[in-house]
């Protein structure tokens, strides 16, 4: 085999530049192909990483103003839920796994002679897992269901909150002043805000006791187990919109009452088009890579017409015509391989490149307040892409190589050694 | 060794047909030493190529050593090239990017010889045709008589029963063709059946038969005999 190898290194060695020009066509479609992929993934990736900070089948309700009339009431009431839609949910929505209520309220958090003003949020035990909240081992806990029912005053800060107030000093166990009242830190969570705000969270019965002492709050979330079609999204909302609709006293169609926010439905929306980008990214990739292919055929055509003297040569002293037949693929090969390799390696080098400064730059902006949403991550393709790509090759060295090799076995050695 | 029975060969194009051999019968013994004359286009190029298995036939039997030729497949034509017989071209026929040695080296490449050893057979060759300094020199660098040289020893490589020369002269001066026939001679002396086809006359002179072509048919020939050509006619040969 080396022997055949070094017969057809130097034929290629022959003409460099052509050989060399021919490679590029291959080399620049698998480059093409590579970085294509590396970009759909990459905002693949980024999309994917937002949906990934939340829970991505959670539904989140808030409650509105009625536009349309109904059942003699008339529009514009302001509505409000109350712990009974709550409990409505978790016990008629079948779907339904976590749910939390959340009350939100501005306040003034001091501790000592440090203080801010943050959102301070009452909420139930599953609002931890719903948006995926990290407390770190040796940072406290969330609020649990004792803290609910014993409407405790405990708070868990976001990590930000903490350096503000706290400057470095621990601060589970510390108290705080929220507003007039004081709250014991319980946890500190270390998720930061996509957009850059900052949060503390107390036990929703807390909240409503001191915030609320009407018990009216707007916001319910909660996550659903089995909706994986868009159809039964839709179903799904519509069933809820007329359980809402029965407890609040509102027209289902009236959309003004009730919003819902179906991340679920938006998910399986977004992979739909990611689908549809990679299809698209595809075929522009395998497009280009094909052009390469005819070009390294084309070049190899010429290449055979120009050695017609040469093979005619060859024939004369007796090779055989699947030497031929081989020796000309197996040149197709070689160059559709080496370069197409050149083309991967430099492919994933750019996708690696961009990543690499990408996560520099997210590095940078970490330690920052600016907002976190990303578009783009991590734009590289996984090994699975190089194998495929290296059988692809292989498959493209034979097929381009194939047409002018059987014009090669073809040529007559008389009339080709009369060429000159 | 040789044996062609009424062989006919014709070329067709769109326009005309061309009647090249109209019935070649012609015995050549092993160890022979054979040259074809004619004029251009008497159709002695198309019989070496005949008999060197380059080019078919279209009526009549072309036995080589006792085996027909005929309906051969590529890959059967290419086995008896290589196995039996070596080629002198006139335009020598040596691969431009290949070095002497190299080019010298190639038949045994498709017997699949090593390539430490087909050199060395090769360098051995190029010794013997006084070539030794040259052998790495590539094809452009070497003189004709050289590229000749070159050329009968990559003949020679896979020890050939017979080697078919066409116009091994033609492209060089007359010091050099006296040089190259000297070369061919010894080989014909070794016991190679040699056929060279010239229209050199002092070619023809150094072989000891001379077929004479004419219209695609043998017109006559004569044979050294005793160191006296004597001529005798194509039917007086069959009679």
């Amino acid at each position: 085999m080396n022997d055949h190898l070094q017969e057809i290194f130097s034929t290629l060695k022959k003409n460099k530049l052509r050989t060399a020009l021919t490679g590029l066509s291959v080399s620049w479609g698998i480059f093409i192909l590579i970085v294509l992929l590396g970009a759909g993934n990459g905002l693949k990736n980024g999309v994917m990483s937002n949906f990934s900070s939340r829970a991505v089948n959670r539904i989140s309700l808030w409650s509105g103003t009625t536009s349309i009339p109904y059942n003699g009431l008339k529009s514009g009431r302001n509505l409000h839920f109350m712990e009974k839609e709550v409990s409505t949910i978790h016990h008629e929505v079948t779907q339904s796994d976590l749910i939390t209520a959340r009350s939100d309220k501005s306040q003034t958090i001091s501790y000592g002679s440090e203080y801010g003003t943050y959102q301070v949020r009452g909420v139930m035990p599953a609002y931890c897992e719903i948006e995926k909240l990290v407390i770190q081992q040796g940072d406290g806990r969330f609020i649990n269901q004792l803290d609910i029912n014993q409407t405790n005053k405990v708070i868990v800060l976001d990590q930000k909150i903490v350096e503000v107030l706290f400057k470095g000093k621990p601060a589970l166990g510390q108290y705080v002043k929220v507003g007039q009242l004081m709250f014991k830190v319980i946890g500190i969570n270390s998720k930061k805000e996509q957009w850059g705000g900052s949060n503390a969270y107390i036990p929703f019965s807390t909240s409503q006791v001191i915030f609320n002492p009407d018990k009216k709050f707007n916001q319910i979330m909660f996550t659903v187990n089995g909706l994986e079609t868009k159809a039964a999204n839709e179903r799904f909302d519509e069933s809820l919109r007329n359980l809402m609709g029965r407890s609040l006293s509102f027209d289902p169609q009236d959309k003004q009452a009730l919003w819902v926010n179906n991340t679920q439905a938006e998910y399986i929306e977004t992979m739909k088009i990611f689908g549809g980008i990679t299809i698209f990214v595809s075929i522009i990739g395998i497009f280009t890579l094909i052009a390469g292919i005819v070009g390294v055929s084309n070049i190899m055509l010429v290449t055979v017409k120009e050695r017609t003297r040469e093979i005619g040569i060859r024939k004369a002293i007796g090779a055989p015509p699947s030497s031929i037949l081989k020796s000309i693929i197996l040149e197709s090969i070689i160059i559709t391989a080496i370069f197409g390799y050149v083309g991967l390696m430099l492919g994933i080098g750019v996708t690696e490149l961009v990543n690499f400064l990408m996560e520099q730059a997210a590095a940078a902006n970490a330690s920052s307040d600016s907002m976190q949403m990303s578009v783009f991550k991590n734009p590289t393709v996984d090994i699975g892409y190089a194998v495929f790509a290296t059988v692809v090759l292989i498959i493209a060295g034979v097929l381009a190589g194939y047409l002018p090799a059987r014009k090669a076995v073809k040529v007559h050695p008389i009339e080709a050694m009369r060429e000159e | 060794m040789i044996d062609l029975k009424q062989l006919h060969k014709s070329y067709y194009t769109e326009a005309i047909s061309l009647h090249v051999l109209k019935g070649i019968s012609l015995h050549i013994d092993s160890g022979e030493y054979v040259s074809v004359m004619g004029a251009s286009g008497s159709g002695k190029s198309t019989l070496l190529n005949i008999l060197g298995i380059l080019d078919t036939y279209d009526s009549g039997e072309y036995y080589l050593d006792g085996t027909l030729m005929k309906n051969l497949s590529e890959k059967q034509a290419a086995h008896y090239r290589n196995e039996m017989i070596g080629f002198v071209f006139q335009s020598f026929n040596l691969i431009g990017f290949k070095n002497a040695l190299e080019n010298v080296a190639l038949p045994l490449y498709y017997k699949n010889v090593s390539r430490k050893k087909r050199n060395i057979i090769a360098m051995e060759l190029l010794d013997k045709m006084g070539l030794k300094e040259w052998a790495y020199h590539m094809p452009s660098e070497l003189s004709g008589g050289q590229k000749q040289r070159v050329a009968i020893a990559r003949a020679m490589i896979s020890n050939p029963r017979i080697i078919l020369a066409d116009e091994p002269t033609g492209a060089l001066d007359s010091q050099t063709t006296v040089e190259v026939m000297d070369v061919l001679t010894h080989l014909n002396k070794q016991g190679i059946t040699t056929i060279i086809v010239t229209h050199e006359k002092s070619v023809a002179d150094a072989t000891n038969r001379i077929i004479h072509l004419k219209d695609g048919m043998i017109e006559y020939e004569t044979r050294k005999e005793n160191g006296v050509h004597n001529t005798y006619t194509y039917a007086a040969q069959n009679l």
